[in-house]
């Protein structure tokens, strides 16, 4: 009797697998892929410097050379550029391999300083761990060694050492592969190769701080680390990044209870182990000494220092005297800065005390129904054939996601069709690009996809659709309309709305929105600008410099009884509050956090928070105590229980350990259609310029001017029109003009810009210098300006 | 119709049947007029009026050998092309660079008209759609007659669009090359020409056939190899064949440089003639200079491993060349006679390759400037045994396993077979390492005498250590 396997009987022969034999054991690969990488699936490691899993191979340090059998007898190859064959035998620790890693090792160290002991890289280094492993073990080079000035700086963060450098190609790669910023190359050759910039041209990537993190020794540094900390005595946590929305996987390391740097964690879904600069580097606002360590109260117009028993019981108070005439007189701004579990326990308070008015958004972001339309995650968005984006500047605003389309653009897996008011990052590897003056987006975008050549792209197969908020200076009637005609021209299109503030969606979801129509950020400060508001309640934010109407938030905060701001430092908003509560930062407090996509996973405490500052969801807590008005919460767990059973969409996470490495995706609701909106069209006087207001990645957010590192970068305001514009106003480049609307007006540097369309100017937000906020009404749809010389 | 006779370097007149230098004898051979006169165009004629794929295996059955190191089969290298894929392109190497080798530059310089009609030729055959003409950067002669001679054929209605009233199109393009070694390897060159930074690419998975300019199909080839072209289809396979062996068929350019008394290039028949015909022979070098005797000679470029007398009678043909431990390459022959100071002949080869290096691999970057090193130091009489020794192990980071060298009988050496194993991706690092080799292995007693000797401070140590000590003195 024979007995049949029914495994092997019924298995499919898999087209993709090849199986080969790395040192005898049988290895099982895919197909096309890399020798390396699937020795990296065993025990034996193949030493390597220049191999990267997420940029192309170039075969440049020849350290992971292994011998391959052939009919000609084993053969030499480098294991990082040879793809595996059916029946492929590997030897990765023959004496003839040994040898050739051992000889590339001692080139490699040949030229190379040895200054490990004052080398930052030192303790964490490839280069030294491998010399340790593979390499061996001493030199015969008695030459004198290369010597270059050492280090130059290459940027406003970057430091290069040219002495250290192996040559490796990994942060040129990714400056041109993966950042698209080729900005430092190789120049000369043979012996006297190096990595340099061009001439007075800095690296001025937003991604720089990768180049760093990849550099295989210790040739690239970054100003914030510089002699920080030695490795062995870091400690590290894994977490989240808040920065933005697009949750990119960190690790925090910190020395002597401060932060000293975050790196990048390589997950799929979300950052492939990228950050941006931004994200990398504005940890140094933790550690900022402008840092609130106590609660403040105001007295006579002073802030003053108090306790927590004293603050508690006059927020209670404040809060007490306001709902007695009526619970529309509390209202709560922000939350979309912290954790899932703050939002949640502050919009359990709300719920207690019957506070309807709350908004996590300020007024530039997308009603949450978006929310409920068919969503597309990150990873949907890159394979989709076409990626429709009526999206705010993603190189700007969330970079890590830029890179990503950029990615799926540039191997062409999917084609961009972009719809924008001015030319973004992604202008130049989008299939279309199509231009739109603000507040006729819906007809573009109606009339482009009904074009035969947009049909026949969107008829290849799925089709994203990536919104958010373009225009500060435009209402968010426009970018609904404009989705709303996407989807009624390909109704099986998947929504990624991109809200760019750190936990925005997981705030509003949590409970951080209105319950009814009204209620939201500009109704709350239309209301108390109308003095209908006794106490504010600022979680976490700044509306003074975060709104892009400042003369409301004036009025508003002018008119408010009692402003209660729970922040990290002093800023513009709570400078005159009655009461403001120290709150722990990133990396002092545990929680979870959600992405634009609704991924939840988890954020960690790596340090104690700062003097007596706590995490929102304590305070909240603490306050409902005060106010007799008990949320029932007694630990950060117990948050979290109630949390993943009271908010379906968090259901999810209910398990703590799911939310850790790459996280876990919020429930998703059955998809609803969006509701018409009316449209409404409006024309633009000849002689005015229509205003596109949107952020740039170095603005004077709090996180960045108080990170010293970031904060020399944030250049100067300025309008930023078509070079032929400039001629109609009648000046030159960099000349000073009024700028005015309806008798406002703003004297400003004018400068060219060829993403500019004609008839519209670009006005970055929030940079130094000149305060643009008072041309902007939240109220206008659109925002037209007269833009005069200076006579 | 008179025959001017004018001076080419090293050209001398005579009844040897010549393939692509028939022209040189006169003045102006570099003109449309000239060319016209001596059967210019006619090859690319006779090519128009027959099939495509004929002409393809017309060169494949002349086994026309690439004529730029490697001696791969012209016909053959067409064949490699994946069909139907568009648009493919030839790119001519005309970054002629070797050390010792001059003659694409002659015949870009003196015939420049031939090389045009064989880009047409193989154009036409291997079904490509579009030439780029690579030519050195230094080469500034070549580069105007090129360039004239481009135009001419343009406005005589040879290149570009329905060439001689054809439905066969092509365009070609002139491309300057900035002065690097390494990209006369072909993907460097394709680097090159892309506009990037002329580094070589690994094969696989870059086969230039298969991916190559662009991404496309690509066919490199070298100016000599397309300059036989025109003759061979003016005159047929069999005249072709005729000449030469079976396995090296028609003639090939040498160039000759060195201690000979007329260095120069030659037109020599492929396979039959010997490096002592060459160097020898009344109709060639005419011996060496002032009647001194021969020490050694490069058989192929810089970059191959060197000959003695030993191997003066071996042909120009691949297949023995190998064997006996060097190549034929790019067919240049430097003449080294007995005054020769043979390390430091070496260490200029060295100092080349080193300096040329690309930076790319570490061992040719590192271990190339590390060879010139030690070598300048032996040179200089400051080095010791240990350096001699260094060079070996330096080298064999560099090219692990035994490295080719010719036999010699005095030394009693047998000989090691071409090629060696290496662990770049190019030629450039071993190449650095090809002359010190050599160099040390026929003639170290020179570079012992030039190194300083240890002086041996005698100690009494652990008696089997101090059998160490001896073994390494």
């Amino acid at each position: 009797m024979t007995i049949v396997d029914p495994i092997k009987e019924t298995a499919p022969v898999d087209p993709n697998v090849v199986n080969i034999t790395i040192n005898d054991k049988p290895v099982v690969a895919r197909k096309g892929e890399l020798i390396i990488a699937a020795a990296d699936r065993t025990e034996d490691f193949i030493p390597r410097f220049c191999y990267h899993p997420r940029m192309s191979p170039v075969g440049m340090c020849r350290q992971c050379l292994v011998e391959v059998e052939t009919p000609r007898g084993p053969m030499m190859v480098v294991s990082c550029m040879t793809p595996v064959a059916e029946g492929q035998v590997v030897r990765t620790a023959t004496e003839g391999v040994k040898k050739a890693q051992e000889g590339v090792l001692e080139l490699l160290l040949a030229n190379h300083p040895l200054d490990c002991p004052v080398c930052d890289k030192g303790g964490e280094c490839p280069l030294q761990d491998q010399a340790f492993s593979h390499g061996p073990g001493e030199s015969r080079f008695v030459e004198e060694k290369r010597h270059y000035e050492k280090p130059i700086a290459i940027s406003d963060i970057v430091y290069l050492d040219r002495e250290r450098c192996i040559l490796c190609d990994r942060c040129t790669r990714f400056a041109d592969e993966v950042a698209g910023d080729a900005l430092i190359t190789f120049t000369s050759r043979g012996n006297d190769t190096q990595v340099l910039t061009f001439p007075d041209e800095p690296f001025s990537s937003y991604f720089s701080g990768n180049t760093v993190q990849i550099c295989p020794v210790g040739a690239l540094t970054a100003k914030p680390y510089r002699f920080k900390a030695r490795p062995w005595d870091l400690e590290q946590t894994e977490s989240t990044c808040t920065s933005c929305s697009v949750g990119c996987r960190t690790v925090v390391q910190s020395s002597r209870d401060e932060l000293v740097r975050y790196q990048g964690v390589d997950i799929d879904p979300v950052n492939w182990g990228w950050l941006c600069d931004r994200g990398r580097y504005n940890f140094e606002s933790v550690n900022s000494p402008d840092r609130l360590t106590s609660p403040l109260i105001k007295n006579g117009s002073e802030l003053v220092a108090t306790s927590w028993s004293v603050a508690l019981e006059n927020a209670a108070r404040m809060i007490r005297l306001a709902l007695a005439q009526s619970t529309n007189n509390v209202a709560i701004l922000g939350g979309a800065r912290g954790t899932n579990e703050d939002a949640f326990a502050w919009a359990m308070l709300a719920d207690k005390l019957g506070i309807n008015q709350r908004d996590a958004q300020l007024g530039d972001g997308l009603s949450p129904e978006v929310f409920n339309l068919a969503q597309a995650t990150i990873d949907e968005t890159c394979a989709a054939s076409t990626i429709i984006l009526l999206a705010p500047d993603l190189k700007e605003e969330l970079p890590v996601l830029y890179l990503r389309l950029r990615d799926t653009a540039q191997k062409r897996k999917s084609r961009i069709i972009e719809f924008s008011s001015r030319n973004s990052g992604l202008t130049p590897y989008a299939w279309r690009t199509v231009g739109f003056e603000p507040g006729n987006q819906a007809q573009i975008v109606r009339e482009a996809l009904a074009t035969p050549e947009m049909k026949e792209q969107i008829a290849r197969g799925e089709v994203a659709v990536v919104v958010g908020r373009a225009n500060l200076a435009e209402s968010e009637v426009f970018t609904l309309q404009a989705l709303g005609e996407v989807l009624s021209a390909v109704p099986t299109a998947k929504v990624l709305p991109v809200l760019r503030r750190g936990n925005v969606r997981g705030a509003v979801v949590a409970g951080l929105t209105p319950k009814n129509n009204s209620g939201d950020a500009i109704d709350i400060l239309n209301a108390a600008a109308a003095g209908k508001i006794e106490c504010l309640i600022l979680l976490g934010v700044d509306p003074m410099a975060d709104v892009a109407d400042s003369g409301l938030v004036q009025r508003a905060l002018a008119q408010v009884k009692n402003v209660i701001s729970v922040d990290t430092m002093i800023n513009a908003s709570n400078r005159n509050a009655d009461l403001v509560l120290p709150a722990a930062a990133y990396g002092e407090k545990n929680g979870t956090t959600t992405n634009l996509e609704g991924r939840i996973s988890n954020v960690a405490q790596k340090i104690t928070p700062r003097g007596t500052s706590r995490p929102d969801w304590m305070i909240a807590t603490e306050l409902s105590i005060a106010l007799g008005a008990d949320i029932g919460v007694s630990s950060l767990e117990d948050l979290n229980e109630k949390l993943v059973n009271t908010v379906a969409a968090f259901a999810p996470s209910s398990d703590a350990k799911s939310t850790h490495g790459d996280g876990v995706l919020m429930a998703r609701e059955t998809p609803v259609t969006i509701s018409g909106v009316a449209s409404r069209v409006t024309d633009r006087n000849a002689y005015n310029y229509r205003l596109v207001v949107s952020r740039t990645m170095y603005d004077s957010a709090q996180s960045t001017i108080s990170s010293p590192s970031l904060a020399g970068i944030i250049t100067e305001a300025a309008i930023f029109v078509n070079p032929l514009d400039l001629a109609r106003i009648g000046v030159t480049e960099g000349a000073s003009v009024r700028v005015g609307v309806d008798g406002t007006n703003i004297v400003i540097a004018v400068k060219a810009h060829n993403g500019v369309n004609r008839g519209t100017a670009w006005l970055p937000f929030n940079h130094t210098g000149v305060d643009i906020r008072p041309l902007l009404n939240i109220a206008s749809d659109v925002t037209d300006v007269r833009i005069e010389p200076i006579k | 119709m008179s025959k001017t006779y004018v001076h080419a370097p090293g050209f001398v007149a005579g009844d040897r049947p010549k393939i692509v230098t028939s022209r040189f004898e006169f003045a102006d051979s570099f003109t449309l007029e000239r060319y016209l006169a001596t059967d210019g165009y006619k090859g690319l004629r006779a090519a128009l009026s027959r099939p495509a794929n004929e002409i393809h295996e017309d060169v494949k059955s002349a086994t026309v050998l690439g004529r730029g190191g490697a001696g791969f089969p012209a016909g053959t290298k067409w064949g490699l092309t994946p069909q139907q894929v568009w648009p493919r392109y030839l790119v001519v190497n005309g970054d002629e660079s070797e050390p010792g080798t001059y003659k694409d530059r002659l015949l870009m310089e003196r015939d420049p008209h031939q090389l045009i009609e064989g880009c047409l030729i193989a154009c036409y055959a291997a079904g490509l759609s579009q030439c780029f003409l690579y030519i050195r950067g230094e080469m500034a002669l070549a580069q105007e007659r090129v360039a004239t001679a481009l135009n001419e054929a343009y406005a005589a209605g040879y290149v570009g669009k329905n060439i001689l009233g054809s439905k066969f199109s092509v365009d070609i393009i002139l491309h300057w090359g900035a002065g690097a070694y390494v990209v006369g390897e072909e993907t460097a060159l394709i680097e090159s020409l892309e506009g990037n930074r002329g580094m070589p690419r690994l094969k696989p998975p870059f086969f230039p056939a298969a991916n190559g300019l662009y991404g496309q199909p690509t066919i490199v080839n070298n100016v000599e190899t397309l300059a036989n072209l025109p003759w061979l289809l003016t005159h047929g396979v069999a005249a072709y064949t005729a000449i030469g062996t079976k396995t090296s068929p028609g003639t090939r350019m040498v160039a000759v440089s060195g201690h000979v008394k007329r260095p120069g290039v030659y037109e020599i028949i492929n396979g039959t003639t010997t490096f002592r015909d060459l160097l020898y022979g009344e109709e060639f070098c005419g011996g060496i200079r002032n009647g001194n005797a021969l020490k050694a000679f490069v058989p192929g470029g810089g970059s191959a491993p060197w000959f003695t007398p030993d191997q003066l009678d071996l042909p120009f043909e691949a297949s023995q060349v190998g064997p006996a431990g060097s190549m034929l390459g790019s067919g240049a022959v430097m003449v080294m006679d007995e005054t020769t100071d043979i390390p430091a002949a070496a260490l200029t080869l060295t100092h080349f390759y080193a300096h040329e290096s690309c930076g790319k691999c570490t061992p040719c970057r590192e271990g190339g400037t590390w060879l010139e090193r030690i070598l300048r130091r032996v040179v200089n009489g400051e080095g010791t045994d240990a350096d001699l020794q260094q060079l070996l192990e330096v080298g064999a980071m560099i090219c692990p396993g035994a490295f080719p060298h010719a036999a010699n009988e005095k030394l009693g050496l047998s000989a090691v077979p071409f090629p060696y194993k290496m662990t770049t991706i190019c030629f450039v690092g071993p190449s650095a390492y090809a002359p010190v080799h050599s160099a040390l292995t026929l003639f170290r007693s020179e570079f012992e005498a030039r190194v300083k000797k240890r002086v041996t401070i005698p100690v009494t140590v652990v008696a089997n250590e101090t059998a160490n000590v001896g073994a390494s003195a």
